[in-house]
């Protein structure tokens, strides 16, 4: 994102002694230093966790088990990623899970409230007032939790099928709230008249005349939708408990609650029967792998999505 | 009679919006209204009956307020409402103003290559799951591997068994929820701070102003509205928690409660673990109400100071 904020070049002579005459526009080198320490240390600390779970799992097992978690490991190892691709079927088919929810979801998502927020966008809509209102009534008041649940569960038996992955976060009133602002300033009623004079249907006008100019928009919106899929773990923590439907955050939960089960159990369970399940579980360099796989999409795909976020942030604050 | 005729002529002559608004509405009549009604679970005494939803709500038994009086007999309720508004007020507090330093901080950097370099990292926690940030608090706070034991071990102290020591906790979730949102919750202050109209930091610099008076007397004045609008909005969602950063980050565990138990997880718990459903719902009611008048007051308190801002 361009700050703007301008700062004229430095045209004094940099070593102009008497202290009346520093040039005011730029901090003072120490301030300056200052500064870019404290971002940039900021920063680091924001980018440095995940930097150091890539480290442990490229770290070789037994060293890990002998030292810890180290940002400097003695010993590198390709094990857990080998070990992945080789025998892990569930993290295959989690990912594609995961995928398939994202792209069918988001599509769906973008296909809805940008219809939606079209309709209501337009000062002609006779019924705009009445559907602008029962969207934004649900940023207010909800029924809660459990009504929510057993609405999906037994109303519309959505339980352990890929649609209850998908439905129940396809439509935000906070994104047809931006799309409804950026129709409302980007599209003027005059371009949709001129359609209408050529003759152009409602559904034409907005096919071939407002879409195409609203591409920032809905990148936008896509791209919240698009996130949320990538990371929901909330609605298969409810709905789902067939492995083959788990998405990649919910496999990452299940993994590490078997971990705890089998660590708080210890005492009261055989050595044998325990050590075998313990070895049915992916090792501490697999899981932190997984973890990995499941982050690396974002962290390469955010730099060029960014300024669409902060778009939608600053959009989202600003009415109409 | 001749009302319903001209409010059919309307919805003839508005048939295409109507059917663009279509999808959404049935979603919206789904997946918020339907279950709005259901909440007068939280006035029954919940029995499941295999003929649906509908049945299961009727054949239950009616028993008034007796939900909400079990809610707050228990020692939780208490419990739950302190951990989500003093959460959530230490959040707010201490969000808006690291927020709003780290903007000003980023606008006074003259490298505008490097300020973005510095933005597009702090962004980074922001756009990663609750799961994700949970397996990287484990890499600092397990037990037997974590690089906090590694250290304390290191200085000679003995290691602190993190996952069962609830002490730590309150500090923790607070460090991690501002890692995860400072970064992103600046954004908003630094666009402010950029729409400052330049003129008047020129005429400062004219007068001779320093870098620090500028600051002093002319952005943070600037942006000053924007903070209370952000702040006020915030205190309307003070009884709504994170769920994830509750529930993922101390990996649920049961020893912890007393200080990760809000009115969030409680109401999961009821749902998916303890299976009181009247209790739950109650308390889910509980929350929304209580939600909705927050935002409905400090709605109205935005709109008396600065009337554009209102969210309606």
């Amino acid at each position: 994102m361009d700050n703007g904020v301008v700062v004229e070049q430095h045209t004094g002579k940099p070593n102009m002694k008497r202290k009346k005459m520093r040039d005011i526009h730029h901090l003072t080198p120490f301030w300056n230093m200052m500064s870019h320490l404290a971002i940039g240390l900021f920063s680091l600390a924001c980018v440095y966790p995940f930097l150091f779970v890539v480290i442990i799992s490229f770290t070789d097992e037994k060293a890990l088990a002998r030292d810890g978690y180290s940002f400097f490991p003695k010993q590198w190892s390709l094990d857990a990623y080998t070990y992945i691709f080789k025998t892990s079927d569930q993290l295959l088919r989690s990912y594609g899970v995961t995928l398939f929810i994202t792209v069918v979801g988001t599509l769906l998502s973008l296909a809805i409230v940008s219809l939606y927020a079209y309709a209501i966008s337009r000062s002609y809509f006779h019924f705009r007032g009445f559907f602008s209102f029962i969207a934004f009534f649900t940023m207010l008041f909800g029924g809660g939790l459990v009504p929510s649940y057993i609405v999906v569960s037994q109303v519309l038996h959505l339980k352990d099928t890929i649609w209850a992955l998908i439905l129940p976060m396809c439509v935000s009133a906070f994104s047809i709230l931006i799309m409804r602002t950026f129709f409302k300033t980007m599209v003027p009623d005059a371009i949709i008249e001129s359609g209408k004079i050529d003759g152009a249907g409602e559904f034409r006008v907005f096919f071939y005349l407002v879409l195409p100019i609203s591409l920032p928009g809905l990148a936008t919106i896509g791209l919240f939708s698009a996130l949320g899929y990538w990371n929901d773990w909330f609605n298969a923590l409810l709905y789902i408990d067939d492995a083959k439907l788990l998405p990649l955050q919910s496999l990452l939960i299940k993994i590490e609650t078997n971990i705890q089960f089998i660590l708080q159990n210890s005492a009261v369970s055989g050595g044998t029967e325990r050590s075998a399940i313990a070895r049915s579980l992916p090792a501490e360099t697999t899981r932190m792998a997984m973890v990995v796989l499941a982050t690396v999409p974002i962290i390469f795909a955010y730099p060029f999505f960014q300024r669409y976020f902060v778009q939608g942030l600053t959009i989202g604050a600003v009415k109409e | 009679m001749e009302g319903l005729m001209r409010w059919l002529k309307m919805v003839g002559r508005n048939k295409a919006l109507l059917l663009m608004v279509l999808p959404g509405a049935v979603w919206f009549l789904l997946f918020c209204y339907l279950p709005m009604p259901g909440a007068i679970i939280a006035f029954k005494d919940y029995k499941f009956s295999t003929d649906g939803f509908l049945a299961s709500i009727i054949e239950s038994d009616w028993i008034g307020l007796k939900n909400f009086e079990y809610l707050f007999k228990t020692e939780d309720s208490w419990i739950i409402v302190r951990n989500t508004l003093l959460y959530n007020a230490v959040f707010i507090v201490l969000g808006t103003t690291l927020s709003v330093i780290v903007a000003i901080i980023i606008s006074q950097i003259a490298n505008k290559k490097m300020a973005k370099i510095y933005q597009t990292g702090m962004f980074l926690p922001h756009f990663l799951s609750w799961v994700i940030v949970s397996y990287f608090v484990f890499s600092f706070l397990s037990v037997d591997k974590g690089v906090l034991n590694q250290f304390l071990t290191f200085i000679g102290v003995d290691p602190v068994f993190w996952y069962s020591e609830k002490e730590y906790w309150p500090y923790i979730l607070v460090f991690v929820n501002l890692w995860k949102g400072v970064g992103y919750g600046s954004v908003i202050y630094l666009a402010a701070i950029v729409g400052i109209d330049k003129s008047y930091f020129e005429a400062a610099m004219i007068d001779g102003a320093s870098k620090w008076q500028q600051i002093r007397k002319i952005t943070i004045p600037m942006i000053t509205p924007i903070i209370v609008i952000m702040f006020i909005l915030a205190v309307g969602g003070i009884f709504r928690a994170d769920f994830g950063l509750f529930y993922q980050v101390p990996r649920d565990t049961g020893a912890l409660y007393p200080v990760t138990n809000v009115i969030d997880t409680f109401v999961y718990r009821g749902l998916k673990v303890t299976g009181n459903i009247g209790m739950s719902t109650a308390a889910g009611l509980y929350q929304a109400v209580v939600g909705f008048v927050l935002v409905i007051v400090t709605n109205f308190i935005v709109r008396k100071i600065n009337k554009e801002q209102a969210l309606f």
